[in-house]
């Protein structure tokens, strides 16, 4: 535990120092150092704060509506041999476009709020989560499922007992990497549309050419990230204590 | 405990696996039936389909011939008191040990204060107590035989149905457990059935052995074995001779397979019984 603490230590010392070299050697308004930016992010706190929130709500919604549409389609698609068939190539298609390009449809479609970004980033999420759990029912241990077959199970109980917790892992390895992918497009989303959320703050401010602010809504959208992170890291360790 | 044995019979049953426009023949007119109480090893050849007629058994897999009776009715589907032990336990990783031992009875929809309880008392009566809370990774062979076993004993199950269960621990550990299997299979009078390649565990165990010949299995000779339970079986010149007499029926029935038409199985019965 004290390593572990220990270790968390020396990692922000090493970040905090290596940032503060790179913004002495910069010398640009653009990259403050960890000095000036403590008073750039406590001077901006009255608008952060809600555009904070605003796109974590974003994240956060998008991430529950990927995850709880994509698991069970995934549970669905690999139990029936036809639909994994009817499916698989379609899958294989659609995952590596880039959903970000979506965006001026969806923004024409849901205008300009919350409503195209939470879609965007859910189907981004979606695709994600969708074969990453595809891939570990895939894996589920046979001899797991002749066991709670040879006990009398139904369908539902070889869901329950062993296809949600065999794939649990899964679910949560693609979260935690989705979390980057989702703010990245979160980011886009907010810059290119609208007046509310961290990107439209970090965009507006650019365009102000008030970059300490700039910096400011950077340093938040990146702690939106780590905090969602070390979400996913502990609901991971909690829940999949087993492995 | 309350349980007595059910009785297992199978009638002329044979099994014939089709994949397609193959067909594999696993099984060829068995017939045998298993006394209420009675405690049976099964061995064969590697693959000759002794896990096949397990499964049969448990009603894991129909007949594609003849009959498979538990308590004289036909199996069709698992059975709510018959226990099954896969070779490789059929742990689950992700549940903690009584969560584990507990899972016959939670699919059973048993409810859940009354279901946890059998599962403590097996766990205690395989020696478990205290690691409840513990995953099978974290549990070493013999503990995960055992907890295997408690959730057939957490079943109050009347057929036990075991494949291999000792295959994969040391030669002590497994005549310990060995022991564990026979004190239960006493006190508690249930019938099992014992899938074992080892001729020692399936004389130590078995009141009657049957061998099987290799695939399609045909039963080869039905070995009457009363001294099973008696103390100091293991170490008696009987127990020797009873090896001997198991390993020269199995010689037989591997040399017997290379020759033409197998003789039937009945014929090649021993009915000397108990």
């Amino acid at each position: 535990m004290l390593s572990k603490v220990g270790g968390y230590v020396f990692a922000v010392a090493f970040i905090v120092a290596g940032w503060w070299i790179t913004a002495l050697a910069v010398n640009s308004p653009a990259l403050p150092t960890p000095a000036q930016t403590v008073e750039v992010l406590g001077s901006n706190m009255d608008v952060l704060i809600p555009f904070f929130w605003t796109s974590a709500y974003r994240v956060v919604a998008s991430l529950l509506i990927g995850t709880l549409l994509a698991v069970p389609i995934a549970q669905l698609c690999t139990r029936s041999r036809v639909l994994d068939r009817l499916f698989a190539p379609v899958l294989y298609l659609l995952y590596p476009i880039p959903k970000v390009v979506l965006l001026p449809i969806l923004l024409v479609l849901f205008g300009l709020a919350d409503a195209p970004k939470i879609v965007l980033i859910s189907l981004t999420v979606f695709f994600q989560v969708l074969v990453a759990v595809r891939d570990a029912v895939k894996a589920v241990p046979e001899s797991a499922l002749i066991s709670v077959r040879a006990l009398g199970g139904s369908a539902w109980d070889e869901y329950r007992h062993v296809y949600v917790p065999a794939t649990l892992p899964a679910v949560f390895t693609s979260l935690r990497i989705g979390v980057g992918t989702a703010i990245a497009v979160l980011f886009i989303a907010e810059a290119m549309a609208g007046s509310t959320g961290l990107g439209y703050f970090i965009m507006q401010s650019w365009s102000m050419v008030n970059y300490p602010r700039m910096f400011a809504g950077i340093i938040a959208l990146a702690l939106l990230g780590l905090v969602l992170y070390a979400i996913f890291d502990l609901l991971e360790r909690r829940l999949t204590r087993w492995r | 405990m309350s349980n007595c044995g059910a009785q297992l019979e199978f009638i002329h049953a044979g099994l014939v696996f089709e994949d397609g426009p193959e067909r594999l023949r696993a099984l060829r007119d068995l017939s045998v039936t298993v006394r209420p109480g009675e405690s049976v090893a099964l061995i064969g050849p590697s693959g000759c389909g002794k896990s096949t007629t397990l499964r049969l058994a448990s009603g894991m897999l129909s007949p594609s011939e003849g009959d498979v009776l538990v308590n004289g009715m036909p199996v069709g589907k698992p059975r709510q008191e018959t226990a099954l032990i896969p070779q490789d336990l059929g742990l689950l990783p992700w549940k903690t040990v009584l969560q584990n031992a507990v899972l016959g009875l939670a699919i059973r929809k048993v409810p859940k204060d009354q279901a946890l309880q059998h599962a403590k008392d097996a766990l205690s009566q395989v020696g478990l107590e205290g690691f409840e809370a513990a995953y099978p990774k974290e549990l070493s062979g013999g503990m995960r035989q055992r907890l295997a076993l408690a959730r057939a004993l957490a079943m109050d199950a009347d057929l036990l149905l075991m494949d291999e269960p000792l295959s994969a621990v040391d030669a002590l550990l497994r005549e310990s457990l060995q022991d564990v299997l026979l004190d239960l299979w006493r006190e508690r009078g249930h019938t099992q059935m014992l899938v074992t390649h080892s001729i020692e565990e399936a004389v130590y165990l078995g009141e009657r052995i049957l061998v099987f010949s290799p695939r399609p299995a045909t039963l080869k000779a039905d070995i009457a074995n009363p001294h099973v339970g008696e103390d100091g079986w293991r170490d008696s010149a009987q127990f020797a001779n009873q090896c001997n007499e198991v390993r020269s029926a199995l010689a037989e029935s591997a040399g017997e397979a290379t020759g033409a038409n197998p003789p039937e199985p009945q014929a090649a019965a021993d009915k000397k019984g108990r």
